[in-house]
């Protein structure tokens, strides 16, 4: 998908170049034969001859031999472009002669463009693309064919940075060359990197027959030793972000069932499905706005939040009035009513909207990230979402500890008798903090909908892991919640690095249990007549 | 937790016979019935014959009565202790998976690798059989796992979780998160049990073909019978002084402790022995059945043994069974007539029976009953 629209981008790119290009067409008629036409190993010579003197033309030229857009007669090369065909030497409109034929590329050629074309970005007067061609050459291992290519952007390169990178580009290239001193050279360059990449060049350098000088060899396992400092850093943080990135969506998914575990004791199982409420709202949110106001199309989340809000707040006081009232008492029972109305949510959605994923796109804002180190880039969209928890987590507290409906449910929470006798009307309490937990998980919902699938099993991924946050977290404190959220966050993805992600699941859960046994009543329990009935 | 029966108290008289005479005489007519009439109706009718039994009616009543053993189980701990378990599928399967072991080596050489080991093992490159193998070949060992692993781990669990008095719905979430826990586990394939596709494709059972008609017969007799043991078993406890101990500690723990018991041995003893039945359930189950694999571990369907008990009503004994018929048996009728109807089914049967039929099947057995009486008297 990604790969698709940076092509897609690419080659958009390549022919605004190539329009622009187009007055100083330089690439002459015998060089264009003798790239279009001829044995494999001249044509690849002859491309990489016009690469070196980087003429301009050639890449739209080479765009159209990958497009199978260039056709050629004895005298003439042409690129044809929906019926209308351009002189590939001049750039100008001419007309096709009935005996030209088409150009066929092997696989070997079709390799050889693509470098040529990457290797021609490299010269191109865009910072933007000059650093998304080294972005590309930097991924695999760069063709020894672009060396006087990379030499050229060295010498016109402005930016100091993409200098060093195109220098570093130019040592991954030059670590296999014959000659002893570039290679230390090479090596050397290469030791002040921080990118994935070029460790695992600096160690297939390490195998037995690719580097044989003794010495060469020592300074190749130090370079390693510096690029690994520097990239342990980047994988820490890595760990730490994604550890708070899941510990937002936890926070997210048990903030809702901590408020309605906390006042009424009753856990929801169908707490997940509400979520997943939420997210087919979002769908739905969305789908509206492509349909009747697609320039609006990146602003559609905020409708979707308060929308999915009520959505399944709505579907929570009916819930709440309709079956959870008439168990209360019975927390067993409870967990297995709610268990079937998740059942017959999620088959309902099922019939309405098929058991298909629907596909829910990310406003345009949140794709990408940011760089922090090469092998560091925190999503938008994660890095949404933690705020977005931030809001919410911010919004409830300030609901349940400033506002008198947020005085109400910590009465009814702490003691319900007594909140009744000081005239609480507990039961419609009841209905609004049951529909506020609802409504928070379709928040929780429409986050997810940003990062994950969106189908009728939304809710059952994540309801395990939501319990143990309340479990962990204990129940009427916020704090508790939070603090297990992020703390199961962090946790999981932390021993997900050592044992995998498995193993790290059931090292979790046993460590719940394990935790369980000194603080049965969570992080935060409440102390007093309260805490056990 | 509200009484779901009233402890009961057997007439002098009838303690030492367990059963009325009508209760024993059903019970022989049961066991009649399963060892007796199916057999022949099975095996001696003719195909064609309108009353022969056929062979697909039998592996699903099989099933069941598996499954009404779990409901028996969960009637013990829930209806009994008024400790829900939603994690009591892990100990079936755990059952299944001893006893798929050992049909897995029985396999020999006849998998599609012609290999000693078992197919996946083969496939995943192993050479020699992990530790945890090292018994499978002999049957006497394996069926002593089916009863061990299941009890070892539920007491281990439950010695941790009742010790620091954990309960009520804490303790049901976290049964689930062992459940779950177990599901990911065996979901793995370095974990050497067959990873998501499980055991299947079993040959044969101390060396005689498990398909072959006699085999399935006594499969399904022992199972029948073993049921049957499971009912008087849980008769003897509930009305032991034991078991009333049990439905004290259901009505009112604090005050059991207060008189003097330690709820931690009852609890924990009942625990151990429903994880097992659930155990023994699973091995009986997996040859009759010819699958196992970790979605029997899901929590989806631990909450379903809740809901057989439930819906036969809790609290008394042949209610989990009548309860694990009628669900599995809708559910094998909805899954092929309406195939999409069957979640709003259940989800629809778990919403009435805890709204209106807290008592279950049996509560209604009970309330026809007590009508009538009042109009006789009337």
């Amino acid at each position: 998908m990604r790969r698709l629209t940076l092509r897609s981008a690419f080659i958009a790119l390549v022919a605004v170049f190539g329009t622009v290009a187009a007055p100083a067409w330089a690439l002459d008629a015998a060089q264009a034969r003798a790239i279009a036409v001829g044995d494999g190993d001249a044509r690849i010579a002859a491309l990489q001859d016009a690469v070196t003197r980087a003429d301009p033309g050639l890449a739209t030229f080479a765009q159209a031999l990958l497009d199978d857009s260039v056709k050629t007669t004895a005298t003439g090369v042409f690129i044809v472009h929906d019926d209308k065909a351009v002189d590939a030497v001049t750039g100008q409109p001419a007309k096709l002669p009935d005996d030209a034929e088409d150009v066929s590329n092997n696989n070997r050629m079709r390799g050889a463009l693509q470098t040529a074309l990457s290797g021609l970005r490299l010269v191109s007067p865009e910072l933007a693309t000059r650093r998304a061609a080294v972005d590309d050459l930097t991924k695999d291992a760069a063709d020894p064919a672009l060396l006087p290519v990379i030499d050229k952007a060295i010498a016109k390169e402005t930016d100091a940075g993409l200098k060093s990178r195109l220098e570093r580009l130019k040592a991954a290239v030059q670590i296999a060359a014959p000659d002893r001193a570039q290679r230390l050279q090479a090596i050397q360059l290469l030791s002040s990197s921080g990118e994935p990449t070029v460790r695992a060049l600096l160690q297939a350098r390490l195998a037995p027959d690719a580097e044989t000088d003794p010495e060469l060899r020592a300074a190749v396992a130090h370079a390693i030793t510096q690029v690994e400092g520097r990239l342990a850093w980047g994988e820490r943080l890595g760990v730490l972000f994604t550890g708070i990135s899941l510990g937002s969506i936890l926070l997210l998914v048990a903030l809702g069932l901590a408020i309605t575990y906390g006042l009424m004791g009753v856990i929801n199982m169908a707490h997940g499905e509400l979520m997943m409420i939420g997210a087919y709202t979002t769908w739905g949110v969305q789908s509206l706005f492509r349909h009747f106001a697609p320039g609006l199309f990146d602003a559609y989340i905020l409708l979707a939040i308060p929308a999915s809000f009520l959505v399944s707040a709505g579907v929570g006081a009916i819930l709440e009035r309709g079956v959870i009232r008439f168990l209360y008492g019975r927390p067993l029972e409870t967990l297995l009513a709610t268990w079937g109305i998740s059942l017959v949510l999620m088959q309902g959605v099922r019939s309405l909207f098929g058991a298909q994923n629907v596909e829910v796109e990310n406003p345009s804002w949140m794709s990408g990230g940011i760089a922090v180190t090469s092998n560091l880039v925190l999503p938008y969209n994660r890095l949404a979402i933690i705020a977005f928890a931030a809001l919410v987590l911010l919004a409830t507290w300030l609901l349940i500890s400033r506002t008198r409906l947020g005085l109400f449910v910590r009465g009814v929470t702490q003691n319900r008798r007594m909140a009744s006798c000081t005239g609480i009307n507990t039961t419609r309490i009841d209905t609004l903090a049951f529909a506020l937990g609802a409504g928070i998980a379709g928040m929780a919902g429409c986050a997810l909908s940003q990062v994950g699938n969106v189908g009728p099993d939304l809710g059952q991924s994540y309801i395990v892991d939501s319990f143990m946050v309340v479990v962990l977290g204990g129940v009427g404190q916020l704090a508790g919640t939070v603090l297990a959220a992020l703390g199961l966050g962090l946790m999981n993805k932390m021993l997900e690095g050592i044992a995998g992600a498995v193993l790290a699941k059931i090292f979790v859960l046993i460590f719940i249990v394990v935790f369980i046994q000194k603080r049965p009543q969570g992080l935060f329990a409440l102390k007093g007549r309260s805490a056990e009935s | 937790m509200t009484p779901v029966a009233p402890v009961q108290l057997l007439p002098e008289s009838r303690r030492g016979l367990l059963l009325g005479v009508r209760g024993w005489s059903v019970v022989i007519g049961v066991l009649a019935v399963i060892a007796g009439v199916i057999p022949v109706l099975n095996l001696v009718v003719p195909v064609g014959n309108p009353l022969h039994f056929g062979d697909y009616g039998l592996a699903l009543v099989a099933k069941i009565m598996c499954y009404a053993m779990c409901a028996l189980a969960m009637d013990l701990i829930w209806g009994y202790t008024g400790i829900l378990s939603l994690g009591h599928g892990l100990y079936f399967a755990l059952g299944g998976y001893a006893m798929g072991m050992y049909l897995m080596r029985q396999i020999g050489h006849d998998g599609n690798y012609r290999s000693d080991l078992p197919d996946f093992m083969v496939f995943l490159d192993w050479k020699s059989l992990p530790w945890t193998w090292t018994g499978s070949a002999s049957f006497v060992f394996q069926m002593i796992l089916v009863v061990a692993v299941p009890g070892i781990v539920a007491g281990v669990f439950g010695w941790f979780a009742f010790r620091s008095r954990i309960k009520g719905v804490y303790f049901s979430i976290i049964t689930q998160a062992l459940t779950f826990a177990g599901m990911l586990l065996f979901f793995r394939n370095e974990t050497g049990f067959g990873g998501n596709n499980g055991f299947t494709d079993f040959k044969r059972i101390l060396g005689i073909s498990v398909a072959a008609p006699s085999t399935r017969m006594v499969l399904f007799v022992l199972t029948g019978c073993t049921l049957v043991a499971f009912y008087l078993l849980a008769r003897v406890i509930v009305n032991s002084k034991y078991g009333r101990v049990l439905q004290a500690i259901r009505d009112a723990e604090s005050r059991v402790m207060f008189t003097g018991y330690d709820p931690l041995k009852y609890k924990l003893s009942i625990w151990v022995l429903s994880a097992v039945m659930c155990g023994i359930a699973g091995a009986l189950y997996v040859p009759q059945v010819g699958i196992i694999n970790p979605s029997e571990m899901s929590p989806a369907a631990s909450i379903e043994m809740a809901i057989w008990a439930a819906v036969g009503g809790r609290g008394t004994l042949v209610g989990p069974i009548v309860g694990a018929f009628f669900v599995n048996g809708a559910k094998s009728w909805f899954t092929q007539a309406f195939p999409e109807f069957w979640l709003y089914f259940l989800g629809a049967l778990f919403i009435a029976v805890t709204l209106f039929l807290p008592r279950g099947i049996m509560g209604i057995k009970d309330r026809l009953k007590r009508e009538k009486g009042v109009e006789v008297k009337a």
